[in-house]
């Protein structure tokens, strides 16, 4: 192909990597050989493309309706590696392909189109595809569209490894110590004894798994309506993989697989049902910062400090509300995000009745807790707020252990707060609910060193750059992103594009939720990013993102994404996983709880672990390596990014954190 | 040779097509795809689409008849269209599309009806000058191989 065209579109990539096809391994020439399913029902460009395509030297099929993609997906589970989708065809929506697909496949997807809007490409995110193309389409555009099946294999192998050996080793017992790590009493001694108990049972599978390549699961439509009776019967808050897996029956399929799949499904709900769902979630589990809520999941306290991005939060704490308690008692639906991040009260919340506003859900939440990319305006505009909020939150902190915990979160989710508050300025409701997470996030660092009028900021919260919808559909913007102010993003905090994903996820947010319970990694990630903010900026861009991603949990099938490391950071809620989608980003969270867990090896990494391990374990480790000081997504993977936040952590822990005791979140090496 | 001043007219007249812009540079992206086995993508392609964009041409011309307008359907159909003409590279077409969905958007009807017509002027002559061209490509292609020193 190379002669005929004259030119080798394809460069040598490394054949060998991760190329873990469903059997199909065409190693060494990989990329070569990716099966691409082509959907579109336009011939001209359905023509064009696959001739593209075949330039590359991929496997193309095309097919220019929707069902059709779809029954031959399903004839042939493990037929495809990629699929490419317009998203204006007749019989199907796009988007409904996409959601199908993600669902019962799990494949990466890329939708298309001649619009080019923020909102279609937003949505494209939020619905989970891995990239976003605009028409006309470029051959370079195609030539890297390998990348998203490597990542998308990687993590899922990663998270799978990561979880055997995480949970073999590394799950100890002291999330229940650590009181003030799982601060919650239910969540944590839920979570913890949940994730003991996973420990060992996954530990048997994970032997076997972790060694093996990880088959890819077909989700058929039998097994998805399997998977749906038993998450009804056992009631979506309570539907857990461990329990989902029991009722199910079907031998061969491991825990991980369910809970990957949940998350999915959870993302899906979300979508459907809006994502004021979530907001009190994580709220609920935020707010109660006497309920152990905190516990694992302490999503809320993520959020709040600033770490998760607030819908991340959000995401996460319908996830972790659904498991560890609703103690908090604030069904505050996701978009109470906000008041996650108050952290404990309103009031505290930069005692703007904005927290009140959280309720808005969405946008607030995304900056609630969910540093989102923001970019480092915003994020600078965070941090006053943060700083401010951090006051406010100092109060909260003291909570107990509880309060411990809450803080990193709050602190960094003040933060991220601060900025988003910043950055809605106008958007009252918004601003301030993003503010208090950071602000309480900031509490957490420095507590309240950020603590500088909010509102001063916001005008640099602004941040224009938002872009909630980058290209690079890492547009995690979190609906949340109510940041009127903000330039139309969706994400007010969404500074870096990498994070945008984050942010519209909100899906993110449950399944992170679900898989994070509490998100203890994210927390001290957050206060990392905290103190990254503090001195940079830019860090909550990263932190943002992470938070974002991680919450979303790669569950927003951002596939493939998550690699980005970015995602980790963003876990941290200052990744602007500005070029990796939500999956990036979710799989940041995770990774960063993941990583945390590991780093950390702390309390929150029980929690962390036992969330992440379906979502993306994906490099936490990494993030650890990466100094915290380039949190700029686009610059970190994932890994890097947690390894920087976490560093940070330990950095900014000892220094500053004093009154806040991350541990609880158990961010590995924060020495509280 | 022969072939030499008819290389050459093709040469200008693909020339003048871009000077002129009719074409953009996803035309080029089209004949980066030549190759041996597909001497004639691009003529290929570019059949294709005017054999189906007749289609979407003819509903928006019905869709253009109704009383009253129906915005978002001739947006719709206009959407179509435009990714269609934007994937082979016609400029001109693909800015009258862009244009037709402005005013949809705004509820114009008259500009609608207005860039339609502009925007049908165009595709038929952007049509002819294609079919000339591919035609002395055409005649070009086949002595070349013959030509070509094996």
């Amino acid at each position: 192909m190379n002669s005929s065209s004259g030119k080798s579109y394809m460069s040598t990539a490394s054949s060998s990597v991760l190329w873990k096809a469903g059997g199909d391994v065409v190693a060494d020439q990989f990329p070569a050989g990716l099966r691409v399913l082509l959907v579109d029902d336009d011939p001209t460009c359905l023509m064009i493309l696959e001739k593209m395509l075949k330039a590359c030297q991929y496997n193309v099929t095309k097919c220019n309706r929707a069902e059709t993609a779809l029954s031959m997906l399903r004839e042939n589970r493990n037929g495809f590696d990629i699929v490419i989708s317009d998203v204006h065809m007749p019989d199907m929506d796009g988007f409904k392909l996409l959601e199908h697909i993600g669902l019962e496949m799990d494949l990466p997807v890329i939708m298309m189109s001649a619009d080019d809007g923020k909102n279609v490409v937003m949505k494209g995110v939020t619905h989970g595809a891995c990239d976003y193309l605009i028409k006309p389409v470029r051959i370079e555009a195609l030539k890297n569209i390998w990348q998203h099946v490597v990542r998308k294999r990687k993590n899922e192998w990663k998270d799978f490894e990561q979880s055997g050996s995480v949970e073999e080793g590394d799950r100890q017992p002291k999330q229940s110590e650590d009181a003030d790590y799982s601060s919650s009493a239910n969540e944590g001694n839920w979570k913890s004894s949940k994730r003991r108990k996973d420990d060992e049972d996954e530990n048997d599978e994970r032997d076997d798994t972790s060694t093996l390549k990880k088959p890819r699961v077909v989700w058929s439509v039998e097994l998805h309506q399997q998977f749906v009776a038993a998450v009804n019967q056992l009631g979506i808050e309570k539907a857990v993989p461990k329990k989902i897996l029991e009722l199910m029956n079907v031998p061969g399929l491991t825990r991980e697989n369910v809970a990957s799949h949940l998350q999915k499904y959870r993302l899906y709900l979300r979508r459907l049902c809006g994502v004021s769902q979530h907001p009190s979630n994580l709220n609920n589990s935020f707010m109660n910062p006497q309920d152990a809520t905190f516990g694992p999941l302490d999503l809320q306290a993520l959020a709040a400090t600033g770490q998760l991005p607030a819908q991340s939060l959000a995401t996460l704490q319908a996830a972790g509300l659904g498991r560890s308690t609703a103690k908090s008692g604030i069904p505050m639906p996701l978009i109470d995000q906000r008041n996650i991040f108050s952290f404990e009260n309103p009031k505290l919340r930069f005692g703007e009745a904005q927290q009140q506003h959280v309720s808005n859900n969405k946008q607030t939440n995304l900056l609630h807790g969910i540093p989102t990319t923001m970019e480092p305006k915003q994020l600078a505009g965070l941090h006053h707020t943060a700083q401010s909020m951090g006051n406010m939150n100092m109060p909260v902190l003291s909570h107990g252990s509880q309060s411990s915990q809450n803080n990193p979160l709050l602190m960094q989710m003040a933060q991220p707060q601060a900025r988003g508050q910043m950055l809605n300025d106008s958007t009252v409701g918004l601003a301030p609910r993003l503010l208090s997470p950071r602000g309480q996030s900031m509490l957490s660092n420095g507590m309240a060193t950020n603590v500088s009028t909010r509102n001063g900021v916001p005008e640099n919260i602004r941040a224009p750059s938002y872009n909630p919808v980058s290209q690079t559909s890492s547009m995690l913007n979190f609906p949340m992103n109510h940041t009127s102010e903000l330039p139309g993003n969706s994400f007010p905090l969404v500074s870096t594009p990498g994070i945008s994903s984050l942010a519209p996820k909100v899906a993110f947010q449950e399944d992170v939720n679900s898989e994070i319970k509490g998100s203890v990694g994210f927390m001290p990630s957050y206060d990392i990013f905290n103190d990254l903010n503090q001195h940079k900026p830019q860090n909550w861009e990263l932190q943002n993102v992470g938070m974002m991603f991680n919450s979303s949990q790669h569950s927003n099938s951002l596939q493939g994404n998550l690699d980005h490391t970015q995602s980790i950071l963003v876990q941290q809620g200052f990744l602007s996983g500005q070029n990796r989608n939500s999956t990036v980003i979710s799989k940041a969270m995770f990774s960063a709880g993941d990583s945390t867990g590991h780093v950390n090896a702390q309390n929150s990494n029980q929690h962390l672990n036992s969330l992440l391990d379906n979502t993306v374990r994906v490099k936490s480790e990494r993030v650890a390596d990466t100094a915290p000081a380039n949190l700029y997504p686009d610059h970190f993977g994932q890994e890097d990014l947690m390894s920087a936040l976490l560093k940070q952590q330990d950095i900014i822990a000892p220094a500053e954190n004093n009154d806040f005791d991350f541990d609880g979140y158990s961010i590995d090496n924060i020495p509280v | 040779m022969e072939r030499n001043p008819m290389r050459r007219q093709l040469a200008s007249m693909r020339k003048s097509l871009f000077d002129q812009g009719y074409l953009d540079e996803q035309f080029m992206e089209l004949e980066q795809l030549l190759d041996d086995a597909n001497p004639n993508f691009v003529e290929e392609v570019v059949t294709l689409y005017y054999r189906d964009s007749a289609r979407l041409i003819l509903n928006l011309d019905r869709a253009l008849e109704r009383r009253p307008l129906d915005f978002s359907k001739l947006d719709g159909l206009m959407h179509q269209f435009k990714g269609s003409s934007s994937s082979i590279g016609a400029k001109k077409v693909k800015a009258e599309s862009t244009l037709f969905r402005e005013y949809c958007k705004s509820g114009n009807a008259e500009g609608c009806m207005r860039t339609f017509q502009q925007l049908k002027k165009e595709y038929a002559t952007l049509r002819k000058k294609l079919e000339t061209y591919f035609q002395l490509a055409r005649q070009i292609g086949p002595m070349e191989s013959a030509n070509r020193p094996k």
